[in-house]
């Protein structure tokens, strides 16, 4: 056991590095992931046919073909035709394309629980599709999509650790180096996982956070209890999220 | 930006139709409102009174026809023989003009009462915020409530909520408001107050005003004109004197005793 | 090997029957392993219920540790832990566990979802406790988790490529190993992402239908 202390104690200063490529991963993938949904999730809800057409075959092409296998074809194809990234670059795409389409759903679904009569008061004061959006719309969709984003952010933390396979040094690989150093698979491995644990538990109650306070903004905003804000319970359905009735969280009205 | 020209209707309706799929609800309707009147729309229910005010409000499409405000075409127009859209950002010249009340309030939910009043007016007029801020504080006064300003939407009443929604409406100066079935989701003790306040706006100002509702003894009282509906036409059009007392049309009688009692 | 520009209709037939081999094993995984999350997710959510905190703290805590962290790095873990076991069978108990962390939660909705008064008739008519579990509360409550089945399903089948890093020759190692022999990756990896897309999204469709159907 001591071997094991000193192993990981010679490798601490590495876990920094590592957490941070594991880090830089996630949140990026999570940025390109909400612009990604932001674009597909309205363009899903638009009139014309030319834009909501291409949205849905987008959406349904990142969440048909699986994220392993967007990864690699980014990574080994996608050079063949001139674009060569580096390993964290091709990373951050995957995951943000992949997880961007799962986003859109949420968005999309969000979007439409948010009452009519919200749309209708917003056209009445002859505010722009724009001003609309962003000062009305938005931020009553945000509070409902939040919960079943922080699942997406949770299963996209779990999909960076592909990562080692494309090259990259992330708490995955320092996990089997550490391994590889002291031969001790069990220690090892518990430790590598609870460093992910951790990580998934800070995101989980950063976004807690997020919720709270965007309720709070819509007036229905309780002090949370300790349970509250440690709540890591997800929500039920992970292919469909808020298009299901079962997820929804009832009107806002 | 076009001007209105003072002699025109303050709202006209030219051969309007409005159909939901197969259902025709409006079928070639003519009427026209005069700047400052006040006319309410009576009617059963689907008799396409709503639909008038939606479509004033562009909450709906028109299916064909024309609607003028001031004598402007508004939502379509003829471009030669084509009868065609008119582009968002010309309908939003003329929708300045436009106010609405619903029957659900509406207000949002994501600011206070007084965010909800100045949003608009900061935002789309481009008004400085303190006077914004001076004027949806007089608009609180006139409806009564002038201590709720920085209350969130959902810590008021039914009947409150309407007035803040009535005080955001008028924030935005409209030369026209419309008020949809505004009392029909409130409490009936609480009618009254939002009454009194759209009663002494009918008083104080010179808005025109469409109003669609059921209540038939404040209709008496503020308009000077009341068109009944059924399927879509107009049956009976008169001042309200005689509409309440001696209607000629039978549906018209029948509608009223079945409303009245 | 692409003689005649990037794309290979040679390669690609080349490649297909491998590819359709690991198709079977992928969808053998992801049956095996959602046959272990229906059962061991029930399981858990019935445990979850207890009235003891000493069951459900640490139950709890376990099945949070399994869920919020990779699938891939418990995969490698096992893997080296029970070098003697098949790494299939590696494979499929691992996404079996896995997913029966969130089918566990399905389960729970669905419980929750049955209506209170189905459990005071019960009570009424004077059943036992099991009798109410076996022939009132959970044929109601599977009906409800159905939808959230198919999901995971849908889901665990597009994980399924994460066990080539245990070498299972599912349907991307397969493809993986191909390019790696031939240095042709286009053809393969894009035939296998649409093979994914050809199986899941036609399920998908069904089990949409299914969510309006028993909405």
């Amino acid at each position: 056991m001591s071997a094991d202390i000193q192993s990981l104690i010679n490798r601490l200063p590495s876990l920094g590095d590592a957490v941070l490529v594991t880090l830089q991963l996630t949140l990026g993938g999570a940025v390109l992931a909400m612009i990604v949904a932001l674009v597909l999730g309205f363009g899903s809800r638009t009139q014309s046919l030319w834009v909501r057409g291409p949205s849905r075959v987008i959406v349904e092409f990142f969440r048909g073909t699986s994220l392993v296998v967007q990864l690699f074809w980014v990574f080994y194809v996608l050079p063949v035709f001139g674009f060569k990234m580096e390993a964290l670059a091709v990373g951050i795409v995957a995951l943000g394309l992949n997880y961007g389409a799962y986003g859109s759903e949420v968005v999309r679904g969000s979007i439409a629980s948010v009452p009519r009569g919200q749309w209708e008061a917003s056209i009445a004061l002859n505010m722009s599709w724009f001003h609309r959006v962003r000062r009305v719309i938005f931020p009553q969709a945000w509070a409902l999509m939040i919960p079943m984003l922080t699942n997406l952010l949770i299963q996209l933390l779990k999909g960076s650790a592909l990562a080692y396979y494309i090259t990259l040094h992330d708490l995955n690989f320092w996990t089997v180096q550490l391994r590889r150093a002291n031969s001790d698979t069990i220690f090892s491995y518990t430790v590598g996982l609870l460093v992910y644990f951790v990580i998934a538990y800070l995101l989980t109650w950063g976004m807690n956070w997020l919720e709270e306070r965007a309720k709070r903004r819509l007036g229905r905003g309780t002090r949370p209890t300790l349970a509250e804000m440690f709540r890591t319970k997800p929500m039920v359905t992970s292919e469909l999220p808020a298009t299901t009735p079962s997820t929804a969280k009832g009107g806002l009205v | 930006m076009t001007t209105s020209t003072g002699t025109a209707p303050a709202i006209e309706f030219r051969d309007v139709v409005k159909r939901f799929g197969d259902n025709v609800v409006l079928d070639g309707l003519n009427f026209s409102v005069p700047q400052g009147q006040r006319i309410t729309l009576i009617g059963p229910s689907g008799s396409g009174k709503t639909t008038i005010l939606r479509l004033l409000m562009t909450l709906e499409e028109l299916s064909g026809g024309l609607i003028l405000i001031d004598g402007d075409p508004y939502t379509h127009e003829y471009k030669g023989d084509k009868w065609v859209a008119v582009p968002e950002k010309r309908r939003r010249v003329v929708r300045k003009r436009v106010g609405m009340v619903f029957q659900q309030f509406n207000l949002f939910p994501n600011m206070s009462v007084l965010e909800n009043i100045i949003e608009s007016p900061v935002h789309v007029l481009g008004k400085a915020k303190d006077e914004a801020i001076a004027d949806a504080e007089r608009l609180l006064d006139k409806v009564g409530m002038p201590e709720k300003r920085d209350f969130q939407t959902n810590q008021l009443s039914g009947g409150q909520q309407q007035r803040v929604a009535i005080a955001r409406a008028l924030a935005m100066d409209p030369e026209i408001l419309l008020l949809d079935e505004v009392t029909s989701a409130l409490d009936p003790e609480i009618v009254a107050d939002v009454l009194d306040v759209l009663r002494e706006i009918a008083d104080t100002t010179d808005i025109t005003m469409l109003l669609v509702t059921h209540e038939m003894q404040f209709a008496r009282e503020v308009s000077d004109r009341v068109l009944m509906f059924d399927k879509g036409q107009i049956v009976e059009e008169a001042d309200p004197e005689t509409m309440f007392t001696n209607p000629r049309h039978d549906r018209t009688k029948a509608f009223l005793k079945a409303v009245l009692g | 090997m692409n003689d005649s520009g990037i794309w290979s209709w040679e390669t690609a037939w080349d490649v297909l029957p491998d590819l359709l081999n690991g198709l079977q094993i992928t969808v053998l995984a992801t049956v095996v392993g959602m046959v272990i999350a229906s059962i061991l997710g029930l399981v858990i959510a019935l445990a979850m219920r207890a009235r003891s905190r000493w069951i459900t703290m640490p139950l709890r805590f376990v099945s949070d540790f399994i869920r919020m962290t990779p699938l891939l790095v418990q995969l490698v873990f096992v893997n080296l832990l029970f070098v003697q076991v098949p790494s299939l069978a590696i494979g499929c108990i691992v996404l079996g566990i896995h997913y029966a962390t969130y089918m566990s939660e399905v389960y729970r909705a669905g419980i929750e979802s049955v209506p209170k008064g189905q459990w005071e008739a019960a009570t009424a008519l004077n059943m036992a406790p099991g009798r109410t579990w076996r022939a009132v509360i959970l044929p109601q409550a599977i009906r409800n988790t159905l939808p959230g089945l198919g999901n995971y399903a849908i889901s665990m089948f597009k994980e399924t490529p994460f066990l080539f890093a245990i070498s299972v020759v599912e349907m991307f190692s397969e493809a993986q190993s191909y390019g790696a022999n031939t240095f042709s990756y286009i053809e393969p990896l894009t035939m296998v992402g649409l093979l994914f897309l050809i199986v899941s999204y036609p399920t998908s469709l069904l089990v949409r239908r299914m969510e309006i159907r028993l909405a």
